[in-house]
């Protein structure tokens, strides 16, 4: 089996929703992370529960409930039809949004971390140098977070490139909306074409491994050069 | 003259954080206290960072804090800039960007003070390109100051800025810090638990102990009340204002005037002429009756007169006895052996004998 | 006290090891999911009469024959259909002569809320639906027919914007369902196996518009002298067994 025969759009469905999944989820991340690694609140562990929520069920769980949250009637589904006038099941957007609930404990645990290391302190400094919270933040926060970003950015893109079980239950399998690589994957090992499952998985190995080894070495790189 | 108000209650742990203050804000306010006393608590009541506290904070015509209005003015809306004890330096800037990161923020109105002059005196044009992890800790602190300066606070605050400092980049930053009202017209309120530093550098005192003022007015005023001598115990003394009025190098001395009176210090590199404080322990003053008969090997005998005499601390040994000096007050620790034998009473005429290495500034 | 308890152990214990021992002996079947409610049924009445024990491994047929491949304990495998029986017998993986057809899929249009699905080709045809599931027909056999049936009909071209692929047909059942789907094609057995009202919202596609979906079952190799796996084969064909199958929504050969 070459490469040329196979079907390479689910590679390019896969990367686009990994990459518009993990700006989704820095943008939401941000704000969760933030309040989790200041609050004091007496519900702050049920929230960190929820968010670690998809570190331990299985996909399925979540796939079902998004499942039935996206459906005509679901608290999701029936509001965003009537926002919007179309479905979310089945859809791009809908894998979107499954993704970032699905990966969200692997954006939101690394900044949380990195916003409790910055602690109060420089950010105390800044408001006493005229700079509000929110500039405060962005002048002192997110650049002295830079090694957090870039780790929690890279585990949500790896982590919904791998992703399968949620998207098979909300997906549909519709080419080049929502048959991403795993579930092509899944579907050639189904139909007994092992070479070209064989291909795409060896395909994926070798680019996460990639990834990561980009991102541990550029991580090394970058603390040598603060220190 | 603007002036701080600051009638602040906050429970804190151990104690009850409980302060009225009107502070006049010119030149530098010391506060001064144990640590655990409250004093960083204040700063921050004053600064904004502490919103829990009920009360009142206002400054000039400004109100910052008034709980009952349900009024609170944020830290950046303060106008006012903060030294803390770590230099907290931002990191990830180099220290041109760091002394830049307030002056940013300043409208151009309001920007009264000049890079350039900062950063000469501060003695760091020379790091500017640097980052701070690569900088002493004593460089770093500079650039600290020199940040908070930049942003052209109406008040800064100074919250044991040398405490995290050996005492040879305590020695050269204190200098520059007495510089400091004068040359950029900002009032400053410095918090430290080191009377070495604050005597230098402080017109105003303020002494707090567990969440309340104990004493507050001008140093020489309060540093000379008996009252304060079971708060302050081993570190009782006097600040007797001087000039120089010569060097002996022969001997590492340096001969200063109070007044027509004459005092041997060891070697300091000042010069003649020109003012200084000092801080004389009360434990290193003897009191006498009369001249020593023989030579004796203490340089300073001062004439003076008595002006009260204490009761005894708590351990019931020793008590003060304050001298009037050519105008100024000093303090004698005495026995009450000491006090029956020489039947001190007010308006008397006595010597007090100071060894002149007593005096040196190391041992406060 | 103690005493009583440690005893009340031990007995539990040893009840646990012997229940262990006596599941580990019968028949270990792998069983295409859309089979599965109508095996329950089948498998309580097999262990009533005989007294043997079954174990159920569900699952895909797809990914329960590749587990066979891989050396997986089955002894008989019940597939949703007739190619992957007979490529395991042509593997030399399955007992030659076993494999037979033990029932017919019967694929139905279905829809959880539209009670007008019961005018079938008429309902498509209009094509005022949002998504219509089915089974991926490269996978799954109902995924197939249901392709085949609409091919037939000639509606293949027009649903092709709005359909959605189930990995499997319990998948696409769960789609219609939730009402995600407005329509689907499903099993029949599925729909039956819920309520009556479900069963009132389908329409039977005509069996003449796609290939008879065969189920076949084999017995693996290493049941070749397992008695119990041959008895349950031939408990499989008993004509009261076969009824059964048939009034669960199958038809029998």
């Amino acid at each position: 089996m070459s490469l040329t025969s196979i079907d390479l759009s689910p590679i390019f469905l896969t990367l686009k929703l990994a990459g518009l999944t993990t700006v989704v989820l820095l943008l939401v991340g941000t704000p969760v992370s933030w309040w989790l690694s200041r609050t004091q609140r007496r519900w702050k562990p049920a929230v960190e529960a929820v968010v670690a929520l998809p570190l331990v069920l299985p996909p399925t769980v979540l796939g079902f409930y998004l499942l039935l949250a996206f459906g005509p009637q679901g608290w999701i589904g029936a509001p965003w039809q009537q926002l919007t006038g179309s479905a979310l099941s089945f859809t791009f957007t809908g894998l979107v949004i499954a993704s970032v609930l699905y990966s969200l404990p692997f954006v939101v645990q690394p900044l949380q971390g990195t916003f409790e290391a910055i602690g109060h302190k420089p950010l105390e400094a800044a408001a006493c140098l005229r700079a509000s919270p929110v500039d405060a933040f962005f002048s002192i926060c997110v650049p002295m977070a830079v090694r957090g970003y870039v780790t929690a950015a890279v585990l949500g893109f790896a982590h919904t490139l791998g992703e399968f079980g949620v998207v098979l239950m909300v997906g549909g399998s519709i080419p080049g909306k929502t048959l991403v690589l795993s579930i092509s994957i899944y579907e050639h090992v189904e139909s007994l074409d092992y070479a070209t499952a064989h291909a795409l998985s060896a395909g994926l190995l070798a680019f996460s491994f990639v990834v990561l080894l980009a991102v541990y070495v550029v991580n090394r790189r970058f603390r040598y050069r603060i220190a | 003259m603007t002036a701080l108000t600051t009638r602040i209650q906050l429970p804190r742990e151990g104690f009850y954080f409980s302060v009225d203050l009107e502070a006049v804000a010119s030149g530098i306010t010391a506060v001064f206290g144990p640590s655990g006393s409250g004093k960083t608590t204040l700063l921050h009541c004053i600064s904004g960072l502490e919103r829990g506290a009920t009360g009142f904070v206002g400054f000039g015509e400004r109100v910052w804090h008034d709980s009952a209005q349900r009024i609170f003015v944020p830290p950046h809306r303060r106008d006012i800039a903060m030294v803390f004890q770590e230099p907290r330096l931002f990191q990830h800037l180099n220290v041109n960007a760091n002394l830049n990161y307030g002056l940013k923020r300043t409208p151009p109105t309001g920007r009264r003070i000049a890079a350039n002059k900062v950063i000469d005196l501060l003695g760091i044009g020379g790091l500017l390109a640097r980052k701070p992890a690569s900088l002493s800790l004593g460089e770093q602190q500079r650039v600290a100051i020199g940040r908070a300066l930049l942003a052209s606070p109406r008040l800064l605050l100074m919250d044991e800025p040398l405490a995290s400092l050996d005492i040879r980049r305590k020695r050269e930053i204190l200098p520059f810090l007495r510089k400091l009202p004068a040359e950029f017209d900002i009032p400053v309120i410095y918090v430290s638990h080191a009377i070495s530093e604050l005597y230098q550098l402080a017109d105003w005192v303020v002494l707090l102990n567990e969440g309340k003022v104990v004493a507050q007015g001008g140093i020489r005023d309060v540093f000379s009340r008996l009252d304060l001598f079971d708060y302050l115990e081993e570190q009782t003394g006097a600040v007797l204002e001087t000039r120089v009025l010569g060097h002996e190098p022969e001997y590492e001395l340096t001969l200063l005037g109070v007044d027509d009176e004459k005092l041997y210090i060891p070697k300091r590199d000042i010069r003649v002429g020109e003012a200084l404080r000092i801080y004389v322990l009360a434990s290193n003053v003897s009191l006498a009756i009369a001249l020593p008969q023989a030579p004796t090997s203490v340089l300073n005998i001062l004439e003076g007169r008595v002006l009260e005499v204490g009761r005894p601390n708590e351990k019931r040994h020793s008590l003060l006895v304050k001298v009037d000096i050519a105008g100024q007050a000093l303090l004698a620790r005495i026995t009450q052996k000491s006090l029956a034998n020489l039947a001190l009473v007010p308006g008397m005429k006595v010597y007090a004998y100071i060894k002149a290495v007593s005096l040196d500034e190391h041992l406060v | 006290m103690w005493h009583n308890l440690s005893m009340r152990m031990v007995v539990f214990f040893l009840l646990c090891v012997n229940s262990a021992t006596v599941v580990a002996s019968d028949v270990h079947a792998g069983v295409a999911a859309n089979f599965a409610t109508t095996f329950k049924v089948l498998k309580s009445r097999f262990e009533m009469e005989t007294g043997y024990t079954i174990i159920e491994s569900r699952g895909s047929s797809g990914k329960l024959y590749a587990q066979i491949r891989q050396g997986a304990p089955f002894d008989v495998f019940l597939s949703a259909d007739a190619a992957l029986p007979l490529r395991l017998e042509n593997e030399g993986l399955a007992v030659k002569g076993s494999r037979f057809s033990y029932a017919l899929g019967r694929l139905v249009l279905w829809s959880a809320t539209d009670k007008n699905v019961a005018h079938g080709e008429a309902v498509l045809r209009r094509g005022a639906f949002r998504h219509l599931a089915l089974a991926n027909p490269k996978i799954a056999p109902y995924g197939a027919a249901a392709k085949q049936a609409l091919v037939t009909m000639d509606l293949w071209e027009i649903v092709q914007g709005n359909v959605v692929y189930g990995e499997n047909v319990a998948q696409t059942y769960q789609f219609v369902a939730t009402a995600n789907a407005e329509l689907g094609f499903v099993a029949l057995a599925q729909v039956l196996s819920k309520s009556n009202a479900a069963a009132t919202r389908v329409w039977e596609v005509p069996q003449t518009y796609y290939q008879p979906i065969r189920q076949d079952a084999v017995v693996l190799n290493r049941a070749k002298h397992n008695r119990a796996a041959t008895q349950f084969m031939r408990f499989l064909k008993q004509p009261a067994v076969r009824e059964v199958i048939e009034q669960t929504g199958y038809g029998v050969p």
